[in-house]
């Protein structure tokens, strides 16, 4: 499993438009990036199994394919992170792609430098060699391990899941703002999209709490953000 | 303590009466409150009373009538029968020889006696003679108390020599006293003066008028409540139906629009359950008909949408590689890689915005409210114009209240309205100083973005939000503006239910005014500004935006 140290990461390229994907590949490559492609929905996720990219590019309005059937897939196997490319920002569209399991998002037309820029956010996770272990209530997280459990039962998140679980645990009495994690967490510079927050807290709760209704690990603090529960 | 005892019962018993009186006044409250609401009960109510006076009315006078004959035809058969008494105890004393009072005395008793046996078509009776010379009664009463009973006024009146009658309440033999009637006459002799009384006992006709009475005051409200009743069941025949046709319009106003009256029978009714339904189905028909053209319209923006930013995303894109490397081209090439990089950002912005007037010419456009403080917004939109408001020379000034202004708004459209009004301030404003106010009401806010540039007439301030509208062709275009910016904004603006408007005059360049409903859905009645710039707006601006200086 995973890639070894200095090979180049591949990007699964999910997109029916040929030149799209072609200008896709071109600026992938010039950042030093390892492009595949699939342009036929049907074919996304068998084509994900033999890639087994680091990251995958996917275009949501597939003719003939449903980009979220296909996200969702992914993401019953695969903890990769997703980006999606979408026509449409303010639609539900964006939000039923988050709660899929995409990680982050892309409006058409976007610049080659904002598209790169959020596939080195996913792709530049939390990696740290010395050992460092938190714990919110009986949830403890294993940093350099990778590795969250409650108890001794395992709970597999995204990496992008870890980050902001780790973003929160590492200063327990501080209130994160949306704005704030979407810097920390996503590497945005300016104000984004907060639904991406919304979606990905409540991913996380599904995954860490007992009683995703009743929160006790990540705390919702109302008009303002969120914080971690008491360790 | 002790001494506060009393005080605190007072205390105590005015607070239970105040509270007996506020809930007397809320329960009288809640009683007319019905009553106006009920055409039902107000039906029942307003019959009840008519008929009820009317069926007081009829008894009162139905009863009168009825007790002036039983006591008319009783009094005429007492005068008479008393008449034929009188006549014979006057015979009766003519005929004995003058001046000997004994006898006089014993054939007056024998008169007595005599008359006391007749019967008479009067019915029962008393009699009593009494000498006005020796104040017993000259002859035995038929019983004992009657003589002292009989009343004053009568008894002076026939002493005056005049056969009379009255009512009044006399004693029976052994009975109660009852209600009577008293017939008095004179009767005249050589040994004094005589006075024959005769006392009919009006018992029985007492306990049947009570007996009618009671009959006329039953069925008088027997008949009122059968009349109200009656009132009440055909309101009700007339009101169920209305108030089903109100509870249906509810439903059809709430959206669910396949709700329809029952029709039952041929009468008016019916003919308005036709006809509210005829309506019904027209209103289905065309809002269905509206729902499918805007899902329609929808669909096809969204199609447009995607069909035409995915080719422009690969060619933005290849725009822009081209652009990292112009300097490796020769002038020409490179010149137009630079225009084609420019010029695709207009078209950019020209398919974004003409993407979200559609989306609010479908009436696809949705709020999402949330409470935002109105300054920090501000800020942040003059914060990002700043570098071009430095570039074209223009400085931004913001004047915020002392006290937070927070309104329900949707933040990114309120961002674009100021980005937007900023931006034309800067474009139109000719290098000049731009101002922009924030003032708050209990129900309102406003920001006003004010620019010194050429200005412009009323006519042309009425046109600014037009699509694609240029005050000055030659010029404007320049500005980079997509000509969409003001509409957007405006359709912006009436989305949160508040106002976009203009202001300006040439030379003395221009105001937009934004107001805002700091709740939704609350009818905006006034702004808390001016739309045209006063004295007092344009004092001195005490904070000016921009990184330099922005308020802590």
């Amino acid at each position: 499993m995973g890639t070894m140290i200095g090979a180049r990461s591949r990007v699964l390229v999910v997109d029916d438009d040929p030149s799209l994907a072609e200008m896709l590949g071109i600026v992938l490559r010039a950042e030093g990036l390892e492009p595949a492609f699939v342009a036929d929905g049907g074919r996304a996720v068998s084509a994900f199994r033999e890639v087994r990219p680091d990251l995958v590019l996917l275009d949501l309005m597939l003719p003939g394919a449903d980009g979220l059937q296909i996200c969702r897939e992914i993401r019953q196997e695969s903890l990769v992170p997703i980006i999606m490319l979408t026509a449409k920002a303010d639609t539900v569209d964006v939000v039923r792609g988050l709660e899929a399991g995409a990680d982050d998002y892309v409006v058409k037309p976007f610049k080659p430098i904002e598209l790169v820029a959020r596939i080195r956010a996913q792709m530049r996770r939390t990696d740290t060699d010395h050992p460092e272990t938190l714990a919110i209530g009986e949830v403890s997280i294993d940093v350099a391990g990778h590795q969250v459990r409650r108890g001794e039962t395992p709970i597999l998140l995204t990496p992008l899941e870890f980050d902001l679980l780790v973003a929160l645990a590492r200063k327990p009495r501080q209130v994160f703002t949306r704005e704030h994690l979407l810097e920390q967490v996503w590497g945005y510079r300016h104000a984004a999209d907060t639904r991406l927050v919304n979606v990905h807290v409540q991913r996380l709760r599904s995954k860490v709490e007992i009683d995703p209704e009743h929160p006790e690990v990540v705390l919702t603090v109302r008009g303002v953000g969120y914080k971690a529960g008491p360790p | 303590m002790t001494t506060s005892r009393p005080s605190g019962w007072r205390t105590r018993l005015d607070g239970v009466v105040r509270e007996l009186r506020l809930r007397a006044r809320i329960a009288g409250r809640a009683v007319w409150l019905q009553y106006r609401r009920s055409l039902q009960l107000r039906v029942a109510v307003i019959t009840m009373a008519v008929a009820g006076a009317v069926v007081i009315v009829i008894s009162l006078i139905l009863f009168e009538q009825i007790r002036t004959q039983q006591l008319g035809a009783k009094k005429d058969a007492a005068i008479s029968q008393a008449q034929v008494g009188v006549d014979y105890a006057r015979n009766q004393v003519v005929a004995v020889p003058s001046g000997d009072p004994r006898s006089i005395r014993l054939t007056m008793q024998r008169t007595v006696d005599e008359l006391r046996t007749r019967g008479g078509s009067a019915g029962q009776f008393a009699i009593v003679m009494i000498n006005r010379d020796t104040p017993t009664a000259l002859t035995q009463p038929s019983f004992a108390g009657l003589t002292p009973a009989l009343p004053d006024s009568l008894v002076t009146e026939v002493g005056e020599g005049t056969q009379t009658y009255q009512y009044a309440v006399m004693p029976t033999d052994g009975g109660p006293a009852v209600p009577s009637l008293v017939v008095g006459a004179p009767v005249p002799s050589q040994s004094g003066s005589y006075e024959l009384y005769y006392v009919f006992p009006l018992d029985q006709e007492q306990r049947s008028l009570e007996d009618i009475r009671s009959t006329v005051v039953a069925s008088g409200l027997a008949l009122v409540v059968l009349v109200a009743g009656i009132g009440a069941l055909v309101t009700r025949l007339v009101v169920s139906p209305v108030r089903l046709a109100a509870q249906t319009a509810e439903q059809l106003a709430s959206g669910q629009l396949e709700r329809r009256l029952p029709i039952r029978g041929d009468d008016d009714l019916a003919r308005l359950a036709g006809s509210f339904n005829r309506m019904a189905a027209s209103l289905q028909r065309q809002i269905t008909q509206l729902e499918d053209l805007s899902r329609l319209q929808q669909r096809f923006t969204s199609d447009v949408s995607h069909e035409l930013r995915t080719p422009l995303t690969t060619v933005r894109m290849a725009a822009d590689i081209l652009h990292s490397a112009r300097v490796d081209f020769a002038p020409d090439v490179a010149r137009s890689a630079e225009l084609l990089q420019t010029e695709l950002g207009r078209f950019e912005g020209l398919l974004t915005d003409l993407l979200e007037i559609s989306r609010y010419d479908a009436g696809a456009a949705s709020l999402v409210a949330e409470p935002n403080e109105l300054g920090p917004l501000i800020q942040r939109v003059l914060t990002a114009a700043d570098p071009l408001a430095h570039q074209r020379g223009a400085t931004l000034r913001l004047r915020l209240p002392d006290d937070p202004v927070i309104a329900e708004i949707d933040p990114r459209r309120v961002e674009r309205i100021l980005r937007n009004l900023t931006l034309n301030a800067i474009h139109h404003g000719d290098g000049g100083g731009i101002e922009v106010t924030l003032r708050g009401n209990r129900s309102a806010a406003a920001i006003t973005v004010r620019d010194h540039g050429p200005g412009m007439n009323s006519e042309e301030a009425s046109r600014v939000f037009d699509r694609f509208w240029r005050a000055d062709p030659a010029r404007s275009r320049h500005g980079g503006g997509t000509g969409l910016g003001l509409s957007i904004s405006r359709e912006d603006a009436r989305l949160h239910g508040g106002w976009l408007q203009a202001w300006g005059r040439p030379g003395e360049g221009a105001q937009f005014r934004l107001t805002l409903p700091l709740v939704q859905g609350v009818e905006l009645e006034g702004s808390p500004l001016p739309l045209e710039p006063t004295a007092e707006t344009s004092d001195p601006y005490d904070v000016v935006a921009g990184p330099t200086g922005a308020r802590p």
